[in-house]
């Protein structure tokens, strides 16, 4: 057991804190996506290696070996200062770390660069009406018609389509192959011809994802990532990322020290909330489970940087227990709130800028996203317990 | 940074787990449960150095650390295996130690020839009919489920949070055993009747490292205990048909075991971190401590009654004796601290109340 990270990286938390002491008075607060204050901020995180940071000089990243202990620092202390981390999004997020696995040296050459710098801005076209948790029964077909593929189909729940400039998007192209091997990845201009976006709103009031059509969209046909029928296996690729990146215990240690500063606060009959004991113990045990996750986490991360160690269930269970432990936090700062918890938007007894509300929402949003909760327990129970797996019922012609 | 149990610490869990799988068996918890004894299994516990696990060498002890003594813990709950462990290797040693190092107990700790019992209720969570008074060296009162029933002396704490040793022999104290739902260890009322007894310590420090290791060690217990369950619980799934199928293909099953697991796992992680902070991470530790042992409370709760839930009427038997278990995970939740009364420590450590 050894928690400290080392000499050589005390000296770089040191030189991260000076970066932040110099620079992090010109971090962005809620900046637009493409708003010149972001792309300025992730331009000089870029340069300082602070994010991108092990993506390869040529792509446009800072050219870093990778060093999960220098990237924890950097996170660490980012979240500490309450920065802007740089940008995130699910090109940046889930294309990227695809592309440099699998993607061509043209396709890394082409997107890797603007993607990083938030200049093109990516949306994930993956669930349909009829294929969600089931997403391997998804039928947008492209056709290959010379040197083009022909795209028809409906996806749904697309977030972020309405601004997106790209799409990597899900499709059938082997329509008589088993399910899971008659997909193909491709990457696609959300302004090509045959393209609609209906956008759909959200419990939130807001209308962050859509619904996209697309009628005989003609697309490259090089702008496909691997090989055809190879896109099951791409996409698990991106959801591994996705599901690494929910669920964050640092980022849930800051709401819950946001949690107990407004116990602190607020009150009802006169008193604290915190003074009130029901309240305080239902307090204690988030911050409970809140530990555990980061020690988990710690755990996690140990495992990744001595390669004896296995942590294979403990990884298995961060998504849902990560969100399922953040929904539960936001929603408790609504109930001690009564109907002050309620206020939302313009009412002026909104607090903390009605973020309790909104984050309470978007977690039930990802505790349903990138695999439902139940299909975590699929997962956890078939692949971490070895439970058999569900009898198949093919479809019937 | 290497978060996690050392190649040795690793061996040390083996090997406990061999001894234990051997000695320790389910027919061997009956055995005890039904008025057995414990003492060769004690015995054959400090010829592996258990015994002396947190003693300093110069004490003959093995000098090893928290950590250490979690794992051994847990593998203590994975079995339910009786044993003085808690009181006799564990808080004992810590309190003797911490108050005079030269403290010639330890060795005999160390060796096993003397078990040294805990009566710390009256000090965290005290019950009507229960008090401990001490005057001029004479202590009066009551202590209520104290561990063990057989231990040769009792480490006694009172409400100012001094220790103080009394003999088992001493004249003037009186044991009785008192009957509770978890038979893999014995409890006893201690009454005191001007009985001598002796200061080890009036630092409520000394007190509180005490409590707080003892406490890591009740919720490694629980770990242990709980991850049995889950084993069990899927291995019978697994194996038991119904409808044609295992009963472990039906995703209700599916979804009680995964979210077992998915409780669970991460307890280990944080039995890990308290017991690693107990040696060195004083600023965090007292937290820790509270906190892991309220929340392996609450999982072992779970996953005791849905373990048994899994194994449908066969659970509720006594033939499969999963209900040790089940008992096992209930009598940890109370001891030294149930979750609420530790939650409430953890809120008065960060000044929340
Ligand atoms: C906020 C948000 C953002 C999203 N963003 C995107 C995006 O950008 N791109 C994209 O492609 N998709 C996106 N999604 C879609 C998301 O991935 C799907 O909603 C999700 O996979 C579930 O699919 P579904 O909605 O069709 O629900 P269904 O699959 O119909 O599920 C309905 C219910 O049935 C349960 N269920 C289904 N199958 C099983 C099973 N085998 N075992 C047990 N229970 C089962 C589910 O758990 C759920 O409770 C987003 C979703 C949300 C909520």
């Amino acid at each position: 057991m050894d928690l400290s990270f080392g000499p050589e990286y005390e000296e770089f938390r040191q030189t991260v804190r000076s970066f932040i002491a110099e620079h992090g008075e010109k971090s962005p607060r809620n900046a637009a996506l493409r708003s010149p204050e972001a792309l300025q901020w992730q331009k000089m995180l870029i340069e300082n290696g602070y994010t991108a940071r092990t993506i390869p000089k040529e792509y446009g990243g800072y050219g870093g070996t990778p060093n999960m202990l220098h990237s924890r620092i950097i996170a660490e202390e980012f979240a500490d200062a309450r920065l802007n981390p740089g940008l995130g999004g699910q090109g940046i997020s889930m294309l990227v770390p695809t592309l440099l696995e699998v993607g061509t040296q043209a396709q890394k050459e082409q997107f890797i660069k603007p993607t990083i710098n938030g200049e093109m801005i990516w949306c994930q076209g993956y669930s349909e009406p009829g294929a969600g948790s089931d997403l391997a029964s998804l039928t947008t077909s492209a056709v290959l018609d010379g040197d083009e593929w022909i795209i028809n189909g409906q996806k749904i729940w697309t977030s972020t389509a309405q601004l997106a400039d790209w799409i990597f998007c899900l499709v059938r192209t082997e329509p008589d192959a088993p399910k899971h091997r008659g997909i193909s990845f491709l990457l696609f201009e959300m302004s090509t011809p045959g393209i609609e976006v209906r956008p759909l709103i959200d419990m939130t009031g807001a209308a962050n994802f859509n619904e996209v059509f697309f009628t005989d969209v003609r697309v490259p046909k090089q702008q496909i990532v691997a090989q055809r029928g190879e896109g099951w296996a791409v996409a698990n690729a991106v959801l591994s990322h996705e599901r690494d990146s929910l669920g964050n215990p640092n980022a849930t240690l800051l709401r819950l020290n946001a949690l107990i500063e407004l116990m602190k606060t607020e009150t009802v009959g006169g008193n604290r909330l915190i003074d009130h004991p029901v309240y305080r113990d239902r307090l204690m045990q988030l911050q409970g489970r809140v530990m555990a996750m980061r020690f988990n986490d710690l755990r996690i991360l140990s495992s990744r940087l001595n390669k004896d160690q296995d942590a294979r269930l403990a990884r298995m269970i961060v998504k849902l227990q990560g969100t399922e432990l953040r929904h539960d936090l936001e929603g408790m700062a609504i109930d001690i709130m009564g109907e002050v918890g309620l206020s939302y938007e313009d009412n002026p007894y909104t607090r903390s800028g009605g973020s309790w509300q909104n984050q309470y929402m978007y977690f039930l949003g990802l505790i349903i996203g990138g695999g439902t909760s139940q299909i975590q327990k699929n997962i956890i129970s078939e692949r971490g317990l070895d439970l058999p797996r569900e009898p198949k019922i093919e479809k019937s012609a | 940074m290497q978060f996690g149990l050392s190649e040795e610490q690793v061996l040390l869990q083996d090997n406990v787990n061999r001894f234990l799988d051997d000695h320790a068996s389910l027919n061997a918890v009956r055995d005890y449960a039904a008025g057995g004894e414990d003492a060769a299994l004690w015995q054959g516990l400090t010829e592996l150095g258990v015994s002396g696990l947190l003693i300093s060498e110069d004490a003959g002890g093995v000098a090893m650390n928290a950590l250490d003594a979690a794992i051994v813990a847990e593998a203590l709950g994975y079995h339910a295996a009786p044993g003085p462990f808690l009181g006799s290797a564990v808080m004992a040693p810590t309190a003797l130690q911490l108050a005079d190092p030269t403290n010639t107990l330890l060795a005999e700790l160390a060796s096993g020839t003397t078990r040294i019992g805990i009566a710390f209720n009256e000090a965290i969570g005290r019950r009507a009919g229960a008090a401990v008074e001490v005057s001029g060296g004479n202590i009066n009162g009551k202590s209520l489920f104290a561990f063990d029933s057989e231990a040769d002396a009792y480490l006694v704490a009172d409400a100012h949070q001094h220790l103080y040793l009394i003999s088992a022999n001493a004249p003037g104290l009186s044991r009785t055993h008192l009957t509770t739902i978890d038979k893999t260890r014995r409890t006893v009322e201690l009454t005191y009747t001007n009985a001598q007894a002796t200061l080890v310590s009036n630092n409520p420090s000394v007190f509180f490292q005490t409590l707080d290791i003892g406490r890591i060690m009740l919720a490694a217990d629980t770990l242990g205990a709980a991850q049995n369950m889950l084993d069990q619980a899927v291995a019978y799934a697994k194996q038991r048909e119904q409808f044609n199928r295992p009963i472990g293909s039906f995703q209700a099953v599916k979804h009680m075991c995964a979210e077992m697991a998915a409780q669970l796992e991460p307890c280990r992680a944080m039995v890990w971190f308290a017991a690693h902070a107990t040696n060195e991470l004083p600023d965090e530790a007292r937290l820790t401590a509270c906190h892991t042992k309220a929340h392996l409370s609450e999982v072992g709760k779970f996953v005791a009654k849905t373990a048994t839930e899994v194994h449908g009427g066969m659970g509720f038997t006594d033939l499969l004796g999963l209900h040790y278990w089940f008992k096992r995970c209930g009598s940890n939740r109370q001891w030294l601290g149930s979750p609420e009364l530790t939650r409430e420590e953890a809120a008065a450590i960060q000044g929340l109340i």
